[in-house]
């Protein structure tokens, strides 16, 4: 037991090394969702108000509306980032090494998702914190409810991730995942308009934001932060980090 | 401690790269020798699991590779042509984070490998990032590495490619001392005809398949060839097998 928690505490300890290495990642990372924040959402807050809907208990400014949504932008774009990592370890032969480990290779990318998702979750909250700064109210204990559904959220698409990444060859064709699937999966979904909205506009659009497993991680994030749980969404995720899960451990493969 | 290499065969995008393989090696310093092209990093690639086999049989002692993988893994050191280290992490970094794959403790890497160190002089720049040091450096922690775990095999596939003539020297020096003091068997490709002793146990591969092996003097002496460049050669070129 001891060696396997050697070896997840130094996968762990790698991943968020090289993360607080990269200065420039940390800072993208950032930026990205609070250019949203404080551009868009201030751009479109007197055009986009939004009613009263669960879990808010009243009026709410449309910046406080997507602070959910680019918690789980964060979150995907992460977990992004780590399949890339796991294209350009492949590439360097880095991935090499971490599979001549005698641990099982299902607990190594098992423990590879959870740094990934550990990494999601340190920036999630940093980004509340710099929330609060502009005056976004979230509420305090909402940081400690978020943690499980940040966690599994990260964890889902981690997984999705590395599915992906079995499918790359080379780490150019990554920016065309980025264009097909985390561009479409961000925007259609509840991360920036709710689903009644959208239905109001575009039936056909509604539909594919009901079926994108993205909204379920936007509004589990989206209940938790204000302590409270949305069952369905829950129940959602939690099947997708299981088959997800199951698949990117069963179909990774170390070389192509 | 002997690894068997038993009829293997294994395409690659529809080309053999090898074909009917078969070959034991024994502790002490063996030499696969061929071109580049010859099936020498494939059959790395499949002795180290990072490619499944198709055909035949690897065992180390008594371990199947395809039954006892995670066994064989504890039991071998490797050195990939490739540089696998992390470039942003530092020596130690890469060493006690390869030791914990392993499931051993920093402070029980450093007391394993500290006689290691010491000789490739490496005990001084263990705070050095990877990115700082010359290609031969890299090499030398990479040695330092595939010893972390104690293992009784180590494979090296074309560990000296694009070093020095000092930084060569210095590390099949190396490796040959600890394939003695340690019976360790080790596996070492190479293309280059100058790191073959005349006591080695020498393989020479070509086009995916094994034309010879042997004791490199006895090979010498029953081919009546005066160095291992004209045994090599004389048994890869078309006219000298006529």
């Amino acid at each position: 037991m001891t060696r396997y928690f050697i070896c997840f505490w130094a996968i762990l300890s790698r991943e968020i090394l090289r993360f607080f290495q990269q200065r420039s990642r940390l800072l993208s990372a950032l930026v990205r969702p609070l250019l949203w924040l404080v551009v868009f959402a201030a751009g479109f807050r007197s055009a986009l108000g939004v009613s009263i809907m669960p879990p808010y208990e009243s009026y709410i400014l449309y910046q406080e509306y997507i602070v959910p949504g680019l918690c789980a932008m964060i979150v995907l774009f992460n977990s992004m980032q780590t399949s890339l990592s796991m294209v350009y370890d492949r590439e360097m032969g880095s991935m090499k090494i971490l599979l001549m480990s005698p641990i099982p290779k299902s607990f190594l990318l098992f423990s590879k998702l959870i740094a990934a998702a550990c990494l999601s979750l340190i920036q999630v909250v940093i980004f509340l914190l710099l929330a609060h700064l502009v005056n976004v109210d979230i509420p305090w204990l909402g940081f400690l409810y978020a943690i499980p559904s940040v966690f599994l959220s990260a964890f889902f698409l981690g997984a999705l991730g590395l599915i992906l990444s079995n499918f790359i060859k080379q780490l150019e064709n990554f920016a065309g995942v980025m264009n097909f699937v985390i561009f479409p999966m961000f925007f259609m979904s509840s991360a920036l308009y709710p689903l009644w909205k959208i239905q109001e506009s575009s039936l056909l659009l509604y539909w594919i934001c009901q079926y994108n497993p993205f909204t379920y991680c936007v509004e589990m994030i989206r209940f938790s932060l204000y302590g409270q749980i949305n069952a369905t969404a829950s129940i959602v995720v939690i099947g997708c980090v299981l088959v997800t899960g199951a698949l990117a451990i069963a179909t990774f493969t170390p070389k192509k | 401690m002997s690894i068997n290499i038993s009829d293997v065969s294994y395409q690659f995008r529809g080309k053999l790269a090898l074909d009917s393989v078969s070959l034991n090696l024994m502790p002490g310093f063996n030499v696969i020798l061929g071109p580049n092209g010859a099936g020498k990093s494939t059959l790395l690639s499949l002795l180290t699991a990072q490619r499944p086999l198709q055909n035949g049989m690897l065992t180390y002692d008594s371990l199947d590779i395809t039954t006892h993988q995670r066994d064989v893994m504890a039991k071998i050191g490797v050195v990939f042509q490739q540089t696998t280290l992390d470039l942003d992490l530092s020596v130690k970094q890469n060493l006690t984070y390869f030791g914990a794959l392993h499931g051993l403790s920093a402070k029980r890497v450093i007391e394993n490998i500290t006689p290691i160190l010491t000789s490739l002089a490496l005990l001084d720049r263990l705070d050095d990032k990877i990115r700082s040091l010359n290609e031969g450096h890299r090499r030398r922690v990479e040695i330092a590495r595939c010893m972390i775990h104690n293992p009784d095999f180590l494979l090296l596939d074309e560990a000296t490619v694009g070093l020095d003539v000092d930084s060569r020297k210095l590390i099949i020096e190396h490796i040959r001392a600890l394939a003695q003091s340690r019976s360790l068997t080790v596996l070492w490709t190479t293309h280059l005809m100058d790191e073959v002793k005349n006591e080695d146990a020498l393989f020479i591969l070509n086009q995916g398949q094994l034309i010879t092996n042997g004791k490199c003097e006895q090979l010498l002496h029953h081919y009546h060839q005066e160095n291992v460049f004209d045994l090599y050669r004389f048994l890869t070129q078309p006219e000298g097998l006529i």
